[in-house]
């Protein structure tokens, strides 16, 4: 405890530096922004800013880009509540009783609820991870190649079970992006993989381009010719105080959402909007009038709003911790990490005790940021809604070239995000999810080494695998999403219907 | 012929290319896996998930139900993506932001010349300001020196 309470003080001085404070700031303010515009996700707002954080030393870097993060979470209720539409997937919640509350006038009280139930997720789940990244990672310095192929093995079809619509089709994409992880020089014996002569593509293909492809030009090719454009409802800020009543019926909603969205947040998959999901349908089956629900609930808009907050605290713990993203955002995160020289994994918090402690502290006041910012700020941040969608597409397609561009300075990565971006259109035409594309094209690298030096460790047998103990909790895990997988082919029921539940939602976004 | 049939025919055929390809890399034994190794596993998983598709999800919509209102933007937008690509580097960042913002101002949003050409130049220009000068990520200048 005092080792704990020594280290968050290494990184509040940290994250008080001054530039450190102001890269927290602009962080919560662009994430904001990203999750107030509905089309422009966290992921894509990452992936943008991700080159101009090169200049920055990794500590300011990550606390930018981790504020983008949770700073979006906050800004996706705001077009719910507002305009019924989601900012980003996480908010599709809140649009059912955020939107009705608004139409009865009450979306000052249903804003700051949303603001003040992130705040609460959004710290008390920053203790979480605190509490837990570090001996997480004490834990998984005794993982070998053998536990470790496990475990994304695992990770990788909780993903694919978690991530909603069908688990072949998510399967498939998950194989998809471990086969597009393997383009480029093969780093144990030096051959070149699927890269036609073009030396560009030696390196392999990057998450960025792809991220970017995926899901910014893939979401413009979606929506850039629809003419819809919905009403933007107008706060009245003096209203902004919610009632008693209002906070009273708040208060469990919050701390149930908190801790739901936490610990969703570190199983891999769509662990924001799953949360969302959950905490919606928890506080309508505690609820003492579930009638209500539909027509205006604040614990409808409580709920979830802390969920997604805490989730996405939640999934930062394996990835700080392990080095093993949990969803394409940390994925990215991950990334900016690695382009700054810094090896994640479980030795990560204990060789950059600066960063981690200091990104701790960054999010502790991130919340405060957000939570003064967000409500007083919101009758700017609506004007962002007002800027037509054939104006904003031009410029998010500017972002997306430049943000691509700078990354490796090449072209050859523009043309990989113009690609995927195709790609991503067509598969989404098709009903696939993107998602684990980018999470396969990121540990791709990853799991091929471990299981080649596991191979190598076992003299080629398999038996590895399940002889050592950690290695078989893992692959149990594994067997039982797989079992989880199949028993929609034999029975139709609750099962898959939350699983196509997840996929409008995500196709909604 | 529904949209998951066919998306598993192309898994299949996906599959089958990289399986053809890595003909090429050495796959080489259980205890050494080589290059080809994975790859080679990969493909043939993705094959059967193809198969299954194919075999289990005959109810999907047809794939003449897909309704296509936003392809002519999308052709555009991806005909834009990859003037890009092969212009960016050859006439660098200002002049092909200018060509490809005017053609979607201008030209796909029909928008008036004055407004397209305020946004265009105002933006191409903004950007390279903000993200060359203030953000220092270096952007090409092309071989006009633009």
């Amino acid at each position: 405890m005092a080792e704990t309470i020594q280290n968050l003080m290494l990184g509040f001085s940290t994250a008080f530096a001054p530039g450190n404070f102001f890269y927290a700031i602009m962080g919560c303010l662009i994430g904001t922004m990203v999750g107030v515009l509905p089309g422009v996700g966290p992921l894509a707002g990452i992936s943008l800013l991700l080159p101009s954080t090169f200049g920055l030393d990794p500590t300011a870097g990550l606390i930018l880009l981790c504020g983008v993060f949770y700073g979006a979470m906050y800004g996706g209720s705001t077009t719910s509540i507002l305009m019924r539409i989601p900012g980003e997937a996480a908010s599709v919640m809140t649009c059912i009783d955020g939107y009705a509350m608004a139409l009865k006038g009450r979306a000052g009280p249903a804003l700051a609820i949303a603001a003040i139930g992130s705040y609460v997720a959004g710290t008390v789940s920053v203790v979480g991870l605190m509490f837990l990244a570090p001996p997480l990672a004490r834990f998984a310095l005794r993982f070998g190649p053998p536990e470790y192929f496990s475990l994304l093995a695992l990770g990788l079809l909780v993903l694919g079970y978690m991530t909603g619509g069908s688990m072949i089709k998510n399967l498939a994409m998950i194989v998809l992006g471990l086969l597009l992880g393997m383009i480029g020089i093969d780093h144990m014996s030096g051959y070149f993989r699927f890269s036609y002569g073009i030396v560009a593509l030696g390196d392999g293909i990057g998450v960025v381009p792809v991220a970017v492809g995926l899901f910014g030009i893939a979401e413009i090719l979606a929506t850039a010719g629809n003419p819809f454009r919905p009403e933007v409802l107008k706060p009245k800020l003096k209203d902004l105080i919610p009632s008693r009543q209002e906070f009273r019926d708040s208060i469990l909603p919050i701390g149930r959402g908190t801790v739901l969205g936490f610990l969703i947040g570190i199983i891999p998959g769509s662990a924001h909007i799953i949360s969302t999901f959950m905490s919606y349908a928890i506080e309508r089956r505690v609820s003492k009038h579930p009638e209500k629900f539909g027509k205006g609930a604040i614990e409808g808009v409580a709920g979830p709003e802390s969920a997604n907050n805490a989730a996405s605290c939640g999934a930062l713990v394996p990835m700080l911790a392990l080095g093993v993203p949990t969803g394409p955002v940390p994925a990215v995160l991950l990334a900016a990490l690695m382009v700054h020289g810094i090896s994640p994994g479980p030795l990560f918090i204990k060789e950059q005790p600066t960063i981690f402690w200091g990104l701790i502290a960054s999010m502790y006041l991130g919340n405060v940021v957000l939570l003064l910012l967000n409500l007083p700020l919101v009758g700017i941040f609506i004007n962002f809604l007002r800027i037509p969608y054939r104006i904003l597409y031009p410029m998010i397609l500017m972002f997306c070239v430049i943000g691509v561009y700078a990354v490796n300075t090449s072209f050859v990565d523009v043309g990989i995000m113009s690609v995927m971006g195709l790609l991503g259109y067509l598969l989404r035409k098709c009903n696939f999810e993107t998602a684990p594309v980018v999470l396969g094209v990121v540990l791709a690298p990853i799991i091929e080494m471990s299981l080649r030096q596991s191979l190598a460790m076992s003299n080629g047998s398999y038996a590895i695998f399940y002889q050592r103990p950690v290695s078989a909790v893992f692959l149990v895990g594994a067997l039982l999403m797989i079992l989880l997988a199949l028993k929609p082919l034999i029975r139709k029921g609750m099962d898959s219907k939350w699983r196509e539940q997840l996929a409008k939602a995500d196709d909604n976004e | 012929m529904t949209i998951d049939r066919i998306s598993g025919i192309v898994l299949l055929v996906l599959a089958g290319y990289i399986a053809f390809e890595t003909r090429v890399l050495p796959l080489g034994t259980h205890k050494v896996p080589g290059p080809g190794y994975l790859p080679l596993l990969l493909a043939s998983i993705l094959g059967i998930l193809g198969i299954l598709l194919i075999l289990l999800k005959g109810k999907s919509p047809s794939l003449r139900s897909l309704k296509w209102p936003e392809g002519l933007h999308a052709a555009a937008i991806v005909g834009c993506c990859f003037f890009a690509t092969f212009s960016i580097e050859v006439l660098g960042y200002r002049v092909t932001m200018m060509i490809v913002l005017g053609f979607l101002f201008g030209v796909v949003e029909r928008m008036k010349i004055w407004w397209a050409l305020g946004l265009t130049f105002g933006l191409t220009f903004g950007s390279y300001w903000v993200f060359n000068n203030f953000l220092r990520v270096i952007l090409p200048q092309g071989g006009l020196g633009i």
